[in-house]
């Protein structure tokens, strides 16, 4: 078997490596289609660090899942055309062959699903599909040392008597355990990077708050540089220490996660704020949905993506948004902070228009 | 699972009872007296009123019907003595009828022709499983390729074509017109007989239809149910452990793809081992098919009528495996 020395080599070069675990430099995911091409992902650039969240925010669509794939070499190569540049560790990865890219996933970095009924093998048993990911990496382990790590995992993601119901399938466990299980696959090699794609969604709320609590403590223990995607901006919040916002397969807006609730700059992410439930507004009041729908990948309108939609694009001068990319530019708020967007005050349209109707309360304090 | 069986197999004898008594009120509510073949059969055609009248007191067809099922049904049990005629024929339990023109007991008849139906059966089924399964898999793998396409329209077009045409071209080509030495002689020659080789001769043709006509049949099935397992989230989540290719495949697709597969199969091979009247007609196997397809010829009542409930013991037997199969296959399924 191959897997043993890539296996060490990779983890010799985890160690060595310096800077940001993962490196995303101007990622471009095309798939081409009877229809002609359709660009998933376009001039992606972002980095994680061990011990860092990085939240990725935006619609179905938006390109979110896409771009983790490609991190991942999740994408049939028949099907997707990448280019860029994905550093994993100091691996680039994009062009990697199969093997090698074999001996990454799963093991230096991994990825959990969301709907976890659906991802999880439901004619296994919830500890052999544990013991077949730490054996496919571990060749040299005994199926008992690989029974008593997926007991120790499960253990170690708060399920209820593990040696008992490792002997357990999928559909025995309840929605909160399975993604559980998930979790504790996801991390049964110990990875550097761990992607978390929705990984609360199918899942009621309170079991989403413990969900997301286990996340962290791990994330702690592990020190692992976590990607987690969502479209829900509590998670975001809760979870995320950088934001990164995208809209048609581009990103909109970076930066650290209170840079962008508190000071976003890009009218796409007031949309999602504005469309954020408030418990303690009246019940009268009424969520402001972002105006129509996400564009179409394969015929993208010119210019800036969300022009179409932008209920802002009036106050730029001339037809700049429908016309011009907007290049993502630093932003007022500080340096690490990136917008793309053509808006020349953007604070001073958030706080006399966007924050009056999303949150009138804190319009005080800002002043 | 065990008291699920044990229910199953009560229904299935509650099913047999009314297939039996549907058979055999069709039998004595027919378009003639259920005497009136065996009449014309004994007096060359020259069966005279009195003389169906004789037919008809011996063999009972004067009583009322639910006497008549009671003592067959009685006779399944414990035997009895069938009078035709002048002439009695002892029949010993399970008792399923006299033949009308061999006035052989049934029962002996047809356990001499399983062995016949079932070689038929199993090295068809056996043939097109061998080959089906293991191209579907190829064409999912390759799906959307000119190899996948060209593949799937050509079965497409061999399973267009009816079977009993399919089996008769066949034969026809191998046997006649080209005169190939391995399948000169078919027919079903007893393997105790005749010894190994001349079994395996005699049948060989028909296995061969069989499988080619099965294997494109389930080259589909299997092509289909691996394309949609191989697009199941499970598959990805299999992928992102870092398995290898095949692994993924077989271990996470090939056994999701199998359950309905296997289902189709059961089916399938219970309608086989009920006797497969084409492949035994056109290649002379002497089998449950061929013999029943000569009692309907010569109106043999009583044969006609076993055929029949054989057929419906093994569809519900294989009905009965299936589920438990399944049940074994995937763990959601309960047996309740």
């Amino acid at each position: 078997m191959t897997s043993v020395p890539m296996t060490q080599s990779s983890a010799a070069e985890r160690d060595q490596h310096e800077g940001p675990f993962l490196q995303v430099e101007n990622l471009k995911v095309t798939f081409p289609t009877q229809d002609g091409p359709v660009t998933a992902v376009s001039g992606l650039t972002y980095s994680v660090e061990k011990g860092k969240t990085l939240g990725i925010v935006g619609e179905s669509g938006s390109g979110k899942s896409v771009s983790s794939m490609a991190v991942m070499g999740l994408h049939d190569a028949k099907s997707a055309q990448i280019s860029g540049s994905i550093r994993v560790g100091g691996t680039e990865v994009v062009g990697l062959s199969e093997s090698h890219m074999r001996g990454l996933r799963g093991n230096s970095m991994a990825m959990i699903f969301q709907d976890a009924l659906a991802a999880l093998h439901p004619f296994y048993k919830i500890g052999g599909q544990l013991e077949e990911a730490y054996l496919v990496h571990h060749s040299s382990a005994s199926k008992r040392d690989a029974r008593r790590k997926a007991i120790e995992m499960l253990d170690r993601v708060g399920i209820p008597q593990p040696d008992r119901r490792v002997d357990d399938f999928p559909h025995q466990f309840s929605g909160g355990m399975r993604q559980r299980a998930m979790i504790a696959m996801g991390l049964i090699n110990d990875p550097s990077l761990l992607i978390a794609d929705e990984p609360t969604t199918a899942l009621d709320v309170t079991v989403q708050a413990q969900i997301l609590d286990l996340l962290q403590d791990l994330q702690r223990e592990f020190n692992s540089a976590v990607i987690i995607i969502t479209h829900d901006l509590g998670v975001i919040a809760e979870m995320a220490d950088d934001v990164l916002v995208m809209y048609a397969g581009r990103c909109v807006e970076y930066g650290t996660a209170k840079q962008i609730l508190t000071s976003p700059e890009m009218p796409y992410t007031w949309g999602l704020l504005s469309s954020i439930p408030d418990v303690t507004a009246s019940t009268d009041a009424r969520l402001i949905p972002i105006p129509g729908n996400p564009p179409s990948l394969l015929r993208p309108p010119p210019g800036c993506s969300f022009h179409p939609r932008c209920v802002h694009s009036s106050k730029v001068a001339g037809d700049l948004c429908s016309t011009e990319l907007p290049e993502l530019l630093p932003a007022s708020s500080g340096t690490a902070h990136l917008k793309r967007c053509h808006l020349t005050d953007p604070v001073g349209v958030y706080r006399s228009e966007v924050l009056p109707e999303i949150a009138p309360e804190l319009v005080e304090e800002t002043r | 699972m065990f008291a699920y069986v044990v229910k199953r197999l009560i229904s299935g004898v509650l099913v047999l009872t009314l297939v039996s008594m549907g058979i055999f009120l069709l039998f004595w509510f027919g378009p003639s007296s259920p005497a009136q073949p065996i009449c014309d059969r004994e007096t060359s055609n020259r069966c005279t009123q009195e003389k169906l009248a004789v037919y008809e007191k011996t063999l009972g067809y004067n009583n009322p019907v639910y006497e008549e099922y009671g003592k067959f049904v009685k006779g399944v049990f414990v035997g009895r003595t069938l009078t035709i005629a002048s002439n009695e024929y002892p029949c010993a339990a399970p008792c399923l009828g006299v033949s009308f023109r061999t006035k052989q007991p049934v029962k002996e008849e047809l356990v001499s022709r399983i062995p016949a139906t079932f070689s038929v059966a199993i090295g068809g089924a056996f043939l097109y499983l061998l080959f089906g399964i293991p191209i579907g898999v190829a064409a999912a793998r390759r799906r959307g390729t000119v190899a996948d396409k060209a593949l799937v329209s050509s079965f497409l077009f061999i399973s267009s074509i009816p079977y009993y045409l399919f089996a008769l071209l066949t034969w026809l080509y191998l046997t006649i017109t080209f005169e190939v030495p391995l399948f000169s002689d078919t027919g079903y020659f007893a393997i105790t007989e005749y010894g190994p080789f001349k079994w395996f001769s005699g049948l060989f043709l028909a296995w061969v239809a069989l499988g080619i006509f099965g294997c494109t049949q389930y080259t589909r099935f299997t092509r289909g149910a691996m394309v949609e397992a191989l697009s199941e989230d499970y598959i990805r989540t299999a992928k992102a452990k870092g398995l290898p290719s095949r692994t993924i495949v077989y271990r996470h697709g090939l056994r999701a793809a199998l359950v309905p597969v296997v289902t189709i199969f059961g089916i399938d091979f219970g309608t086989l081992l009920a006797g497969t009247i084409f492949t035994e007609r056109i290649f002379e196997i002497q089998g449950i098919g061929w013999w029943s397809l000569e009692a309907v010829q010569g109106r043999d009542l009583p044969v006609v009528m076993a055929t029949a409930l054989f057929s419906a013991v093994v569809l519900i037997i294989s009905n009965l495996l299936v589920d438990v199969i399944y049940s074994v296959l995937d763990p959601r399924v309960r047996l309740s």
